[in-house]
């Protein structure tokens, strides 16, 4: 069993856990993930990882209501625990491996939408741990589901706010931030992390190829095992078959399929009906709520 | 669903042990039969198929074995269980002694009495079978670790403890066997196990009513658990962990990598990333591991209504018949002839009788989607056998305009597996070959880096229970060895 040491509700229906998970805590890297399972029957849900203690042996995780598990899942309150808590999973971010030198000639910027913010927030903590400051866009509905903003206030350079409804920070969606800074403001950039729902990592690659700016994205697939063994979360990234779970979950966004990824997040929503799932997207995994891409589309 | 009813059904088709006594008492050249669920009654729920020998007829088949003095079974067996020394305590009734024959070679004897290969391993190489059928040593060894089950008899640990600590990577098949070995001379073992339920392919893979979980699969871990070894779920070793950790932190004197062939393949064809495409890992999967067979279950699955399988191996057995389970009319299809089909004979029979439709000598060449992106039907070609390729078996050639389209709304992929790279891509020093198959030993299991030793599908690439059982038990010599040096 993996105790929950802190619960709390960062805004309506977002929820941060401090889960007792040593051997997790000990070996995770900013851009990877963990699957849980609440009880015996519980379902595997991929989540992002959003901090982590090593001393403390403790791994954060963020999350958003959207299914019928992290229903229940809101209601598990400090003391109580995960049956199952597995990780790290997935491949740590680039820039984990690069050289420091080499990397700190580099200007990065963030790009998180919604529950994304996340899981950016690791990999600017880290990236602040080591002496580089990177800008960070931040994107929210309205100003009521911002979620982090002292804490990444506290790890980035730059930190632009924005709400779709203007209601905080600037007004309007994160691409337009980055036409902001990039078209007007002359900011220059040699890579972008944007992770956030698909639809909003689409658009932010669309907007960044303009600039010939390189961009990783983090996928968000529905999975089941999240070790390379089913192939539910396969995506085509530059014509190739990829296992978000193993290969991934970053990739370069410039040559993912998002269209067929997103019909492919659709896959147990339309048919079975499930309770809660409904309209709603079922795996809240790197803030994938999904439920944007159907008022966009 | 009414339960009791399908059960009183099901008890009805049933022939009862009687009768068949007295049948087999008019021909020793006949296996007793055994009792099977009705195939009609069966294609609608998860029930176990077989339902295995009563003692008497346990008994009745155990007089066929004519104890020979170089026992030729025993030869075919890849863990060398005592098989006249088993059958002959239950010829004499004791039943408790022939589990612990049999437990002192095997540490799944009720698995691998339903899952084993007899035909081409022991019963292949029974005596009786040069006139007439070979002795049931599957549905005996059943029948034996079933009753020691409900009677509730163990296997005998260790008579003395040695410290030191191996891990073993895996708790399938290879990794169990390997376990439990190693704890009966007496080691320390910790088993370590990505997914949250220990057994591997047996509670992932095989489906529920060709190998029951709780029941039997459940129950066989339990017996290695009572010999001593520790079991930790949830830890993807190469990523929770990395051997190294595990030898130079935290205290293992040798290691074990039975970590299977989990990566799925796919055909690679236009179409495939459509919704509706499934690896027979996810599918198995979500109703083996998760349960999604069951309508209370949390996780979902697909429920066609008309499902082509592709492939023509266990697996694929497996994933047509849970489909049929689910509600679907089951197409395999498959690109060469009934005679290449790499299943087990008895689990085609099986899946004919519950009426899956055998496609042969048809490949598909491209999946087609609606507007929505799901799978519509599957564009195929036939096929015919022209000359032997590599594997002996003759090579299929498209017949030239012959495409045709079969609509279907689910397609199940079920081309094999390969080894997961995890382990051997974070292990330093691990050799593997083209295939990303651990390099390793055939007699002791040892691999290229000291004190690490693997075997099962990890070694070999898609193989049966029994060969990963085979190869965990060699392995365990071989670290016993490497450890009492």
């Amino acid at each position: 069993m993996y105790r929950i040491q802190k619960a709390e509700e960062l805004t309506t229906n977002i929820y941060l856990m401090d889960v007792e998970a040593p051997r997790v805590a000990k070996s995770c890297q900013p851009g990877q993930f963990v699957i849980v399972r609440m009880d015996e029957d519980g379902e595997r849900i991929p989540l992002t990882i959003c901090d982590y203690s090593r001393e403390n042996g403790t791994v954060t995780i963020v999350f958003q209501v959207v299914g019928a598990a992290t229903e229940m899942m809101r209601n598990l309150k400090t003391g109580d625990a995960f049956h199952d808590f597995v990780g790290p999973l997935g491949c740590p971010s680039e820039f984990v491996h690069e050289e420091i030198e080499s990397l700190r000639t580099k200007k990065i910027l963030f790009v998180a939408g919604g529950l994304g913010t996340a899981p950016v927030y690791p990999q600017v903590k880290w990236l602040h741990e080591h002496g580089i400051d990177a800008d960070v866009i931040v994107g929210a509905k309205t100003k009521d589901l911002l979620i982090m903003e002292e804490e990444m206030k506290a790890v980035s350079g730059n930190l632009y706010i924005t709400t779709d409804d203007g209601s905080y920070g600037r007004s309007g969606m994160v691409t337009k931030v980055i036409d902001d800074l990039i078209g007007e403001e002359g900011k220059r950039y040699d890579l972008c992390v944007a992770i956030g729902p698909m639809i909003m990592m689409k658009f932010v690659c669309l907007t960044t190829k303009k600039y010939d700016l390189p961009t990783t994205v983090s996928m968000n697939p529905i999975m089941v095992d999240g070790t390379g063994m089913c192939g539910a979360c396969r995506l085509t990234v530059d014509g190739e078959v990829k296992f978000a779970c193993v290969d991934g979950p970053e990739f370069d966004g410039h040559k993912v399929d998002f269209d067929q990824a997103m019909k492919r997040q659709q896959i147990y929503r339309t048919r079975e009906g499930r309770a809660f799932l409904k309209a709603q997207e079922g795996n809240t995994h790197h803030g994938g709520c999904g439920n944007c891409a159907e008022e966009t589309e | 669903m009414a339960d009791a009813e399908t059960v009183q059904k099901k008890r009805n088709k049933v022939r009862t042990g009687k009768e068949q006594m007295e049948t087999m008492e008019t021909d020793v050249l006949k296996k007793v039969p055994v009792r099977e669920q009705d195939a009609k009654v069966r294609a609608t729920n998860f029930e176990e198929v077989c339902l295995g020998y009563n003692k008497e007829e346990a008994m009745c088949e155990a007089t066929r074995c004519i104890n020979c003095k170089n026992a030729q079974c025993i030869k075919g067996c890849p863990v060398a269980i005592n098989i006249p020394g088993f059958i002959e305590k239950v010829k004499e009734g004791d039943i408790a002694a022939a589990y612990q024959v049999i437990s002192e070679a095997s540490a799944l004897p009720a698995v691998c009495g339903r899952v084993c290969p007899q035909e081409s391993q022991c019963e292949g190489k029974c005596i009786r079978g040069i006139k007439g059928e070979p002795v049931s040593i599957g549905k005996l060894e059943r029948f034996v670790a079933d009753w020691a089950r409900e009677n509730n008899i163990k296997p005998e640990g260790p008579r003395e403890k040695k410290d030191r600590k191996v891990a073993v990577i895996g708790s399938g098949p290879a990794g169990l066997t390997c376990a439990g070995d190693l704890a009966k001379m007496g080691y320390e073992v910790t088993i370590f196990e990505a997914l949250h339920e220990p057994g591997g392919v047996l509670v992932y893979g095989i489906p529920e009513f060709r190998l029951p979980k709780q029941d039997v699969v459940a129950k066989e871990i339990e017996n290695v658990r009572a010999l001593g070894v520790k079991i930790e779920t949830n830890v993807v070793v190469g990523k929770s962990v990395t051997i190294d950790e595990l030898l130079e932190e935290e205290g293992f004197d040798a290691v074990f990598i039975g970590s299977g062939a989990g990566l799925p393949k796919f055909m690679g064809i236009p179409g495939e990333q459509a919704n509706g495409v499934f690896s027979a890992n996810e599918y198995l999967t979500r109703s083996n591991l998760m349960k999604a067979f069951d309508e209370n279950s949390n996780t979902p699955i697909m429920r066609g209504s008309k499902v082509a399988v592709v492939g023509g191996g266990n697996v694929a057995m497996d994933a047509a018949r849970t489909a049929l389970r689910l509600g679907a009319e089951v197409h395999i299809v498959y690109r060469r002839s009934e005679e290449e089909l790499p299943a087990r004979v008895e689990e085609v029979h099986h899946a004919k009788e519950e009426g899956i439709i055998f496609d042969l000598l048809t490949n598909p060449t491209e999946i087609i989607a609606d507007e929505n992106g799901w799978v519509c039907g599957i564009k195929c070609v036939r096929m015919e056998l022209g000359e032997p390729d590599a594997s002996g078996r003759r090579r299929p050639v498209v017949i030239e305009g012959s495409e045709f389209m079969m609509e279907v709304d689910t397609v199940i992929m079920s081309l094999g597996t390969s080894p997961n790279p995890l382990i051997s891509s974070t292990t330093r020093g691990l050799e593997v070959n083209k295939y990303k198959c651990i390099v390793a030993e055939e007699e002791f299991g040892r691999t290229s880096k000291e004190g690490v030793y693997a075997g099962g599908d990890a070694v070999t690439g898609a193989a049966t229970v029994i060969l990963a059982m085979g190869a965990g038990k060699a392995a365990a010599k071989g670290i016993d060895e490497y450890l009492s040096r």
